[in-house]
């Protein structure tokens, strides 16, 4: 019953919608760590979607294929009376981009939402498919 | 009698595994909004449905006289053929996925997924009233 893959399909969204929410509220909370266990810099994450085969008749649904280290330079800030400066007086703090993070975060929960809808439209449909002929 | 009856109710069952399917496509596709590189897809319906349809009635297409000859409608044996949407606005990543259409066709695909519920509801009143007299 093709109807059932809908539910596995949106599913498969919100999950992946919502590791990306996840990782949106630790960028967001993280802006400002200067350092970490590592002793290094907090680096933004971002995830990579990528789709994934849900059945043999080539409906897809979404996973998330990763997530990656935000490769664009740290921001350097003058401050030189902070423990971790360097020698110009210059600490280097996290390369999250605090805009561009609200601005995921409201993409991913539109998305979300919008994979809420599709299972309660599939719901209404299969609740009707079981009252056939009664 | 019961091949009576299957195809009596062949149509509307055709129409309605059909229009489940291109359900699940379009869901596939609403996922997939945000996933780089993804190509939204869909099915013709009407010309899915036809070639169901044909499929079921025992008819394959073209006469087949050789066993080297290949038959004309392969898509009415392995379920309809799946296309690729043409976008209107291309984003940069390779996504084109036009959530306006897709919620639409979503919505659409929905209430003729009901009102072909109900013509199978109501073509089964009437048998039964036909039986029961």
């Amino acid at each position: 019953m093709s109807l059932f893959s809908v539910f596995d399909i949106a599913g498969s969204a919100m999950a992946a919608q919502s590791q990306r929410l996840n990782v949106v509220a630790s960028n967001l909370s993280n802006a400002d760590s200067a350092t970490s266990s590592t002793g290094q810099p907090y680096r933004a994450r971002q995830v990579v979607f990528s789709t994934t085969q849900v059945t043999p008749q080539g409906a897809s649904g979404v996973r998330v294929a990763g997530v990656i280290d935000d490769p664009s330079p740290m921001k350097q800030v003058y401050e030189p009376k902070h423990p971790l400066a360097n020698d110009q007086g210059y600490v280097t703090m996290p390369n999250v981009n605090v805009v561009e993070e609200m601005v995921n975060m409201i993409s991913a929960s539109r998305s979300y939402q919008n994979s809420v809808d599709m299972m309660n439209t599939a719901k209404t449909l299969l609740m009707k498919t079981l009252t056939i002929g009664q | 009698m019961t091949s009576k009856l299957d195809d009596a109710l062949r149509f509307h069952q055709t129409a309605l595994n059909l229009r489940a399917h291109r359900q699940q496509l379009l869901a596939g596709n609403i996922a997939n909004a945000d996933t780089p590189n993804f190509k939204a897809r869909d099915i013709d319906f009407s010309s899915a449905l036809q070639g169901a349809l044909s499929a079921h009635s025992g008819n394959f297409g073209l006469m087949v006289t050789s066993a080297r000859h290949l038959g004309s409608s392969a898509e009415s044996l392995a379920g309809p053929r799946v296309l690729y949407r043409t976008p209107h606005q291309p984003s940069l990543d390779g996504n084109t996925v036009d959530m306006d259409v897709e919620r639409t066709q979503f919505a659409d695909n929905a209430i003729h997924y009901e009102a072909n519920l109900t013509f199978i509801s109501g073509q089964i009143k009437t048998m039964l009233a036909a039986i029961q007299g």
